[in-house]
């Protein structure tokens, strides 16, 4: 399924302040990713895990702090996949059309062919012509996830992507992960716990009260950044 | 502290001053008599409206580019003293027009969109009251301020060509227009009181805003202590 | 140009989406017809008086019925959150607002002429010679009311007690759209009818106008 991206992508949040009122979402945020790692992000509600792959996104402006690529020139923004709890997909059109749109929209060479291959890949190529309206909730997120590998991305970002998936659609993510991961992606990915997807990540790290308190990359325990109770 | 209260202190006495100009140093109107009196106040108020209006808008554009907090305490300030402005106007408008040409109202092209543009201002009121989130409240309302501000010599452009259409009775000649030059000095000095008493206002209801801010900011550094 | 072609698609899947349910436009129309008939009780509507008022009691259905229509603009987007989806997947958030305004004027459009004919019978008009003015006045009207209506769609889709503050801030914003093609409806429907050029003009401007402000701050509508 996954091509190489087409440039391998890093990330730098630089002092990164975001503000909700008086509360802070994110603050002062640092952290330097490079090209290629899968770094699963660990933290309880409210840590700021969903902010900070917004801001990655740049769907959400921060307050304060920069937020760059590297691998890129100037103003260049990197094709990101988006994997969130809302399918980002429209219920009222079907998994083909849907796909299509998103295909045509972010300018994809040969949209329908990209589009039949990925509805292959993710296994709904019987219930293309299906509404999503009328899919399961694992049947959504294999949509998401198309839609989110549409135009081979740089950077992906799952935010918490397990969330109501059974077993098996679980085992299925987490093998699509696990060869995005080897195709060299950028991969960022929120979660809850420790977990078969967890592992697959090269690095971890920890948020709390919007900023980063532990590391794999500095040290810390990949373990203990997961078993903390409430985690 | 005392500054503030030498500025109100000198405001207060200016509006005092200018009232005494009205109804003593002015002289008597010859056709409408002792209630033309009011319109030195009445488009004193508008003119200071008006100006209040302007440093609102330019306040919303600085907020959209600079996302200082200060240009939305600015922002909602001048709209608030505004919105006063423009209700008195609305108000000694029908008061001054009743016993001198019988209606209270007509709708003609000043006064029909002097109305949409409190309108406005009190839409712009009421949306920061529906958004809960201080920073989207100021850029939404902001975004709405700049529509609102454009909009309104659009809508005097519109309503005027209509009412070439339709011709109505003009109840108010230009400020200024056909004036004797000791009600014209008169008015000017009420134009600069009004507009230094809209300024005491402002600054006041300013620093309310900031301090609101600062007690917020305070409640939540002791909750996270 | 990529904006245009962003905006292509995206109207594209707005009218496939209306066209599939059409519950939008079913339920405009029939709100529309509503309005004319409650109103039309306010007067006699068989005498000259009818060719007076019954231009504007159509525009204020059109408007009042947009101020409607143009609620689930942005809240349909929010469902799914498919409005990040698009932010992400387009260069220019302005494509975004381009293709509803589009949407929405084409919507419209298909309103007001679906209604011409009733409101024609209805009030013993008719429009035949008039018909390109006709249709010129309602495309500029439609648009202005567009405009102004998926910009305030985006903000109160972000406030609460969101489907009476979209009506509280559009109308007052849209009185010079209501004033001119209430008056240029008018001309067209005298005794002597002629298209008024100026009005046409104004309206243009408004539109011009309004179009330009969103596409200088169309982002920051869209921003969280």
């Amino acid at each position: 399924m996954p091509a190489a991206p087409e440039c391998p992508i890093g990330l730098q949040f630089d002092q990164v302040e975001k503000r909700y009122g008086v509360v802070y979402a994110l603050r002062n945020l640092t952290l330097s990713i490079a090209a290629g790692e899968c770094v699963a992000i660990a933290g309880r509600n409210g840590s700021g895990k969903t902010k900070l792959l917004r801001v990655a996104a740049q769907l959400v402006r921060p307050g304060r702090g920069t937020l760059s690529y590297s691998g890129a020139e100037g103003n260049y923004r990197p094709k990101i996949g988006f994997v969130a709890h809302a399918t980002m997909v429209y219920d009222e059109l079907t998994a083909e059309e849907n796909l299509l749109f998103f295909a045509k929209l972010q300018r994809v060479g040969n949209p329908s062919e990209r589009v039949a291959a990925l509805l292959i890949e993710v296994g709904l190529v019987d219930r293309k012509d299906s509404l999503v309206r009328t899919f399961s909730r694992g049947m959504r997120q294999r949509v998401a996830i198309a839609r989110a590998l549409l135009a081979r991305p740089s950077l992906l970002l799952f935010d918490e992507p397990g969330t109501g998936l059974d077993a098996e659609s679980s085992a299925w993510l987490t093998e699509q992960l696990r060869k995005l991961r080897d195709s060299g992606c950028t991969i960022l990915m929120s979660l809850h716990g420790d977990s078969e997807m967890a592992r697959l990540a090269t690095r971890a790290i920890r948020l709390d009260a919007g900023s980063v308190i532990a590391d794999t990359r500095r040290g810390a325990m990949f373990q203990s950044i997961f078993a903390v109770a409430g985690c | 502290m005392l500054r503030r209260i030498l500025f109100g202190a000198v405001a207060i006495g200016l509006v005092a001053c200018a009232a005494y100009a009205a109804f003593y140093v002015a002289p008597e109107e010859r056709t409408m008599g002792a209630i033309q009196r009011i319109f030195y106040f009445h488009a004193a108020t508008a003119w200071a409206g008006e100006t209040t209006f302007f440093v609102c808008f330019v306040a919303n554009l600085l907020y959209i580019w600079k996302r200082k907090p200060h240009y939305d305490w600015l922002g909602v300030t001048c709209a608030e003293v505004g919105a006063a402005c423009i209700t008195v106007v609305l108000i000694t408008g029908p008061i001054w027009a009743k016993p001198v040409w019988g209606i209270w109202w007509t709708w003609d092209a000043r006064l029909t969109s002097t109305f949409v543009l409190w309108i406005l201002y009190i839409c712009y009121l009421l949306l920061r009251t529906l958004v809960d989130e201080p920073e989207r409240r100021a850029l939404l309302s902001a975004l709405f301020g700049v529509f609102a501000f454009i909009d309104v010599p659009i809508v005097f452009g519109a309503i005027r060509w209509w009412r070439t259409q339709h011709p109505a009775p003009v109840i108010m000649g230009g400020p200024g227009s056909g004036l004797d030059p000791l009600m014209k000095k008169v008015f000017f000095f009420n134009v600069l009181a009004m507009h230094v008493f809209a300024a005491f206002l402002i600054v006041q209801r300013y620093f309310l805003e900031k301090a609101k801010h600062d007690v917020a900011l305070l409640q939540r550094e002791a909750e996270v202590r | 140009m990529a904006l245009l072609s962003n905006a292509a698609v995206l109207v594209g899947k707005e009218v496939r989406t209306e066209f599939r349910s059409r519950e939008l436009l079913s339920t405009t129309i029939v709100f529309v017809l509503i309005v004319v008939v409650v109103f039309s009780f306010t007067f006699d509507p068989t005498t000259n008086e009818s060719r007076r008022f019954g231009p504007g009691l159509l525009w204020m259905a059109f408007l009042f019925a947009a101020s409607l229509m143009l609620q689930p603009c942005f809240l349909r987007e929010q469902v799914n959150d498919t409005l990040s989806a698009l932010r992400l997947a387009v260069r220019d958030p302005f494509a975004i607002f381009l293709a509803k305004i589009a949407a929405n004027t084409l919507f419209l459009l298909l309103t007001e002429l679906l209604m011409l004919p009733v409101f024609a019978a209805l009030f013993n008009a008719s429009f035949g010679a008039q018909l390109p003015g006709i249709l010129l006045t309602f495309l500029l009207g439609s648009l202005g009311i567009s405009v102004v209506g998926t910009a305030l769609a985006a903000i109160s889709a972000q406030a609460r007690m969101r489907e009476l503050l979209l009506p509280l801030l559009l109308l007052p914003l849209l009185t010079p759209i209501l004033v001119v093609s209430t008056e240029v409806t008018i001309r067209l429907m005298q005794s002597e009818p002629y298209l008024e050029w100026k009005g046409i003009g104004l309206m243009a401007a408004f539109d011009a106008v309004f179009l330009t402000v969103l596409w200088l701050f169309g982002e920051y509508f869209l921003e969280e």
